[in-house]
Parts: C-alpha cells; sequence; structure tokens
C-alpha cells in the first residue's frame, strides 16, 4: 500500500448550527480508487466541497504530499492539483469540449488565446482516456449526451496533471452502457497513477472500481476499509447503521464503559 | 468497446478516432454540417440577414429614393448611433443581464461633452457648483468601486473624467469625447458594482438609473434647452462628414487586406497542425465576396452622391471606420482573450465558472463598464448626427432600438449567446425600417409598430430555435 498522497485530519465543519463533518480522518492514495459512501445527508458532498476549497473548514488539518496545506477556494486546490467533478457536473452548455476543458485555465500569451495548442491537448487528453464516444472536440457540450459529458468533466480534471480526482456520483444519471464507459474511465485514471476518490450510491459500481471503501455515517466517518476485506451487506449496514459487526462507529453503551 | 482493443490501439490510433477534426471537409460535407446546425437550432445571425435581405428588396421596390448613394451613405449615419450602442449592450445581454440605463447613460455622457464645449471647458461654472461637487463624489464613487474590483481600466478612465473636469481644460473636441467616454465608464463601475457586489438584479439597478440619469440630463441642460455642437467642425463631421476618396480607398486595404490576411493566416495554420478547418474553397469563397463587396461598397460611396450639383458629398462615412473598429477590437476580445471566454462562460453557466475559477463578479461589473463606455461613443455619434444635444437624449427609444438591434441580430436575452456583428445586423435591419417607412412617408406610429413586429418575430425565432435546440 502507497503512501497517502492527500490526507485529512480531524475534519471539522458547521453550517450555522449544524454539524455536518466531525472529526474526520480521510486519505487518498495515488493508484488507488476510493469510494466514499454513505447515506443522503451523511456529508459526502460536504467532505469532497471541503477538499475542492468551495466550503472552508472548521478545524483539523489538510496534507497533502505529507505537507500541511491551506485551501481557500478552488483555485488553491487546482494549484495542488486536485480536481472535482461535480455531480451537476460544472460544465457551460455554450462552450464547446475544448473550450470546457480549458475554462479558467486556458493557454495563450498577453490573454490571447492560443485555440491550436487547446485544441491538441484536449485531443490528446481524451485519447489518453481512450475516449471514442465523442465525435469532434469542437462538438458544443450543449449537444452531448450525459455519459459523454460526464466523459468530458472527467477528461477536463486529467488535463492538469492533476494528482487527485474527486468524482461526485460520477453515474447517478447514466444508463447501463454510459455507466460502463465512465467506469472504465475512472479505473484508467487510477491505472495512470491518480488518486481517485469516487462518491456513489450504487453499491455494484463501488464493488466494481473501488480498491478502498470509506463510510460516512451522520457526519462521523464510520469505517475506512479495503474493499476485498468487506462484503455488499457489511457495507450496506455501515451505511444504514453507521456499524457492521465489530466495523464502523462503536456502540454507545461500549464508548461510555 | 473491449478492453482489448483499446489496448491493442496505439495511442496515434486513438488521435485519429478524432477524425473528423484532423481532416478538412469537402465543401459538400461542411455545407451539410452547417445545414444541419442550422436544423438543430442553432441559427446564428441568419433570419436577421434574411430579413435584411428581405427588407432592402421590399423598400427598393418601393421607393425610388430607397437605394440611391445619398440614402445609403445616410442609412450609415443614421443606423450608427444606434449600432454602437447595441454592440456595448451585446456583453451585458451576453451574461444574461439588462442595462437599461445604457441609453440614459449615454445621454448624460454626451451633456457633459457638449456642456464643456459650449462653456468653454469650465464645467464648474457650466453645471453650477452644486451639481459639480455632486458629480465629482459619484465619479469619486465610481473610481472607489472599480479598484475594490480590481477593474483598474475602470478606475483610470473614471479618474480621467473627473481630471478633465477638474483641470478645466480649453474647448478642444478630442477632450470632449474623451471626457464623454470616461463619464460613460464612470458611470459603467457605478452600475455594476450594484450588480455584482451589492446583488441587485440587473432591470431594477438599470431602472432606476434609466430614471436617475434622465433628470441629471434635464439638471445639466435646463429644461427645453439644447447645447448646439455643431459649430465645432471635428465634434459635427463624426457622423456626419465623409472621409476623402483616398482615405477611403486606404481604408478598404487596410480593412479587406486585414481580414483576408487573418483568415487566411488561421485558416492555413489550423490546416498544417491537422486542426478542425472549414475547406479552403468555401474560405476562400468567403473571403473574396467579403473582399469584392467591401471594394464594390467603397467605389460608389466615392461617388459624388450631392443631389445638389454645386456641391460635392463623397467618400465613406466616418461612422463605417468607427463601427469597424469597435466590432474588431469587440470581436477579437470576445473570441480570442480569456476575458471574452470567461463572459461566454458565466454567461453559460455562473456555476461552472466559478467552479473553474472565474473571478464571476468581476466579469459581471466589467460588462456593465464595457456597455456604458461603448454606449458612451454611441452617443457622441447620435449627438453629433443631430448637431446638438437636448434633454430627450438618450432617452425615448434609444436604448430600446439597440436591445432590440442586438435581439433582432440574434442575440440571446438568456445569455450565453451573440456575437458582436449581431448587434450591426440588427442594427442595420432597425435603421432600414425606420429610413425606408420614413421615405415611404409613414408616420412615426407605423414605424414603431413595424419595429416592434420585427423584434417581437426575431425573439420568437430565438425562443423556437432554443426550443428545438433543446429537443435534438
Amino acid at each position: 500500500m502507497s503512501e497517502p498522497i492527500l490526507e485529512l485530519r480531524g475534519i471539522n465543519k458547521s453550517f450555522g448550527p449544524v454539524h455536518v463533518l466531525h472529526d474526520i480522518d480521510f486519505s487518498v492514495r495515488p493508484g488507488e480508487v476510493t469510494a466514499l459512501v454513505g447515506d443522503n445527508g451523511a456529508g459526502k458532498s460536504t467532505l469532497v466541497k471541503c477538499i475542492a476549497g468551495i466550503h472552508g473548514t472548521d478545524s483539523g488539518e489538510v496534507l497533502f504530499e505529507d505537507q500541511p496545506v491551506n485551501i481557500h477556494g478552488p483555485r488553491d486546490a487546482a494549484a495542488l492539483g486536485i480536481e472535482v467533478v461535480y455531480q451537476d457536473l460544472a460544465l457551460c452548455d455554450n462552450l464547446d469540449i475544448v473550450q470546457n476543458m480549458f475554462l479558467g485555465r486556458e493557454r495563450g500569451k498577453a490573454g490571447l488565446l492560443d485555440e491550436a495548442d487547446m485544441e491538441q491537448a484536449a485531443r490528446k487528453t481524451l485519447a489518453s482516456l481512450s475516449v471514442r464516444t465523442v465525435k469532434s472536440v469542437r462538438t458544443p457540450v450543449s449537444s452531448l449526451s450525459g455519459g459523454q459529458r460526464q466523459t468530458v468533466a472527467i477528461a477536463k480534471s486529467v488535463l492538469w496533471d492533476s494528482k487527485v480526482v474527486l468524482l461526485d456520483e460520477p453515474t447517478a444519471a447514466l444508463g447501463v452502457a454510459q455507466t460502463r464507459q465512465v467506469l472504465d474511465l475512472v479505473r484508467r485514471l487510477a491505472e495512470q497513477g491518480l488518486g481517485v476518490v469516487l462518491i456513489s450510491h450504487n453499491m455494484n459500481d463501488v464493488f466494481e472500481v473501488a480498491d478502498r471503501i470509506a463510510c460516512l455515517y451522520l457526519g462521523r466517518l464510520a469505517a475506512e476499509l479495503p474493499a476485498k476485506d468487506v462484503t455488499h451487506g457489511q457495507v450496506v449496514e455501515l451505511i444504514t447503521a453507521g456499524r457492521s459487526g465489530d466495523l464502523g462507529i462503536a456502540r454507545p453503551e461500549a464508548a461510555t464503559i | 468497446m473491449t478492453d482489448t482493443n483499446e489496448k491493442a490501439a496505439p495511442q496515434e490510433g486513438a488521435i485519429s478516432d478524432f477524425g473528423i477534426d484532423t481532416t478538412s471537409r469537402s465543401t459538400t460535407e461542411a455545407l451539410k454540417d452547417y445545414v444541419a446546425k442550422v436544423r438543430g437550432g442553432d441559427l446564428g445571425s441568419l433570419p436577421a440577414l434574411l430579413g435584411l435581405l428581405v427588407l432592402v428588396l421590399f423598400f427598393a421596390t418601393q421607393s425610388d429614393a430607397f437605394l440611391t448613394l445619398a440614402n445609403v451613405a445616410n442609412l450609415f449615419q443614421q443606423g450608427a448611433g444606434i449600432v454602437i450602442i447595441a454592440m456595448g449592450l451585446v456583453f451585458v445581454l451576453l451574461l444574461g443581464e439588462i442595462d437599461l440605463s445604457a441609453g440614459t447613460a449615454s445621454g448624460v455622457a454626451a451633456s457633459m461633452m457638449a456642456l464643456h464645449y459650449v462653456r468653454g471647458g469650465n464645467m464648474m461654472l457650466g453645471m453650477g457648483d452644486t451639481v459639480f461637487y455632486i458629480f465629482l463624489v459619484v465619479i469619486a464613487l465610481a473610481i472607489v468601486a472599480a479598484v475594490l474590483m480590481r477593474i483598474w481600466a475602470g478606475a483610470v478612465l473614471a479618474a480621467g473624467a473627473a481630471a478633465i473636469m477638474l483641470l478645466g481644460v480649453p474647448p478642444n473636441a478630442w477632450v470632449e469625447m474623451l471626457l464623454a467616454v470616461c463619464i460613460g465608464c464612470a458611470i459603467g463601475c457605478l452600475t455594476g458594482f450594484l450588480v455584482s457586489r451589492v446583488g441587485i438584479p440587473s432591470f431594477v439597478v438599470t431602472l432606476a438609473l434609466f430614471l436617475m440619469w434622465g433628470g441629471v440630463i434635464l439638471k445639466l441642460i435646463g429644461q427645453g434647452g439644447t447645447l448646439p455642437i455643431r459649430n465645432d467642425e471635428v465634434l459635427f463631421k463624426v457622423a456626419n462628414g465623409n472621409l476623402s476618396t483616398s482615405l477611403s480607398w486606404a481604408l478598404f486595404i487596410v480593412a479587406a487586406g486585414g481580414y483576408t490576411a487573418v483568415v487566411l493566416s488561421r485558416h492555413f495554420s489550423r490546416l498544417r497542425k491537422g486542426l478542425v478547418a472549414q475547406p479552403t474553397s468555401l474560405v476562400l469563397i468567403k473571403v473574396a465576396a467579403v473582399v469584392v463587396l467591401a471594394a464594390a461598397g467603397t467605389y460608389l460611396l466615392t461617388l459624388n452622391r450631392a443631389p445638389n450639383p454645386t456641391i460635392v458629398i463623397e467618400g465613406v462615412p466616418y461612422v463605417v471606420p468607427i463601427v469597424l473598429v469597435l466590432l474588431t477590437v469587440g470581436t477579437t476580445v470576445l473570441d480570442r482573450t480569456k476575458y471574452g471566454r470567461h463572459v461566454y462562460a458565466v454567461g453559460g453557466n455562473a456555476e461552472a465558472a466559478r467552479r473553474a475559477g472565474v473571478n464571476v463578479p468581476k466579469i459581471r461589473m466589467s460588462v456593465f463598464v464595457i456597455c456604458s463606455t461603448v454606449a458612451a461613443v454611441g452617443s457622441i455619434v447620435l449627438a453629433s448626427k443631430v448637431g446638438s444635444v437636448a434633454p430627450s437624449s438618450g432617452g425615448g427609444n434609444t436604448l430600446l432600438f439597440a436591445v432590440g438591434a442586438a435581439v433582432i441580430g440574434g442575440t440571446s436575452l438568456f445569455g450565453g449567446k451573440g456575437r458582436l456583428r449581431d448587434a450591426v445586423i440588427g442594427g442595420a435591419v432597425i435603421a432600414i425600417i425606420e429610413n425606408g417607412l420614413g421615405l415611404l412617408k409613414q408616420e412615426a406610429a407605423v414605424v414603431s409598430i413595424v419595429t416592434g413586429l420585427v423584434l417581437l418575430l426575431a425573439a420568437s425565432v430565438d425562443a423556437l430555435s432554443r426550443k428545438r435546440a433543446a429537443v435534438s
């Protein structure tokens, strides 16, 4: 098992009176897919947004490549090589694939865009991920299917020599074939040596691609285990009750003794 | 697609999967793609161009005077003011915002310009002490707003307005026009700050400012007064003068040559790099058509078009290079710079742009700065055309015609879609309706009704094409 590339220690986060994340310890390892599972409201998306710098944290430490870092905004996270693919995709419908992939980090000199360079880089990235469903990199995103959009969003995240990619429910709105494509893509990201975090509700997806499974229960990390050490049923119990046998959050009575 | 296949395919092979990009298409394929695009709901400025053609044919058959050289040159001069204001508005519309105050804000800029000229550069005397100091305070606020949002160009131009007011520069047409532009910029800083930082919907902010600036113009000029500027040669000639014959041809060489050079060099560099490109024949036809049209236009406009044999009126009107420069600069900014890309992105999906690290509030403020600044340029042309500035300057239909011009040209009010040339085409439609119906001796009522109908038609086309794009 390799050293974690991104490590969170004791992260707390509240929105007003609501304590959303309690002392979360979480790590991401290069070349592995870590699935982040949990019920609705368990804090998965909040955790991802804290890592991405969309939300600040109230307390806790973030270590990136063993160095403590402060992430104050999306740009900080991006500068470290942390990329997020959001549930709602965060693509601009009116722009084409190249324009979307380079949005916010356009290449060029003195404010002028270098379209040729960007187009070639975008095509190379899509090719390296063996994406073949997109006909032209100059297609407007508005005319792509859900799976193709997801593909573009994921490809966008690897364009930057990124080291950690966080995927927020990438298969939630997709059909069977498209889910297949996206999961293949997720695996390929890990094979390229990236640390991948996959948020998902779908246990089949999780067991298919994940190396490790981290389970959130009501804002606490119930367990973080290698995927091969747990069964489907155990994970479901961890999600719904926060514990399963010896795994997960200790029973309240055990904690008081 | 199976795993083995993927692994077997070398990377080069994978790249060629985007075959449609790497090879240039044949002319028929390109045309087919275009038809597919139009059928898919992406109409661009096609309806406006068709409308333009229909209107020209209609008026040409109905009125003998319509296609005379004098009237065509007149059309340019009549339409230019609205077209310029509409170009500024396109930036705001691209974000899905609206600037209702652009008309009266431009009127304020024109009033200040005329006041500076009429009062011999002494703005304090011209405006009265109280108004003068209030103006300085407002400009100071605009500078603070621009600095807070780090829009340095806005801050510098706004400071320029204060400097010209305070220094009492003697009247000079160029200083006066600069003052108008600076005032427009300062106004834009305020509008943009209220929308993007304070967070008031742009409709409300600019509605309030529309009323306010209307009042300010009245205060500056006085009830029933007018500020004549026709005695200043430069100010009057902006919209009424023409380039000399040799300068007209020089303009043709610079504009057509520049266009050809840019289009061809880009096309062949794309071909060389194996990027998606139009077929060469199509590009050549397009360039040739533009060059021939421009040459024909220049030739016709350099003929004497005076109705009276004792005088000579010839040459391309000054407004043509003014509009061309604004169009070129603006299009370059929107299409070729990071800033322009971010404007489209914020208009398409502000949240996505924010997550990509785009400074959305700054972009949102900057478009209002651009809009008001460009509107001030438009107001110079409008004032010059009339030869004076009246309390009604920039009021009435000015703004609504400008919005109409942008929308008729194909700019979407929903944001994210539109180009500067849309404003020019749409502005031409509006100018032709007004001019043509005037020649047919139709009353103002008919002009308004027809313009309204055309606008409604344009908005329906936009909405329907959007629906179609959503379905497909």
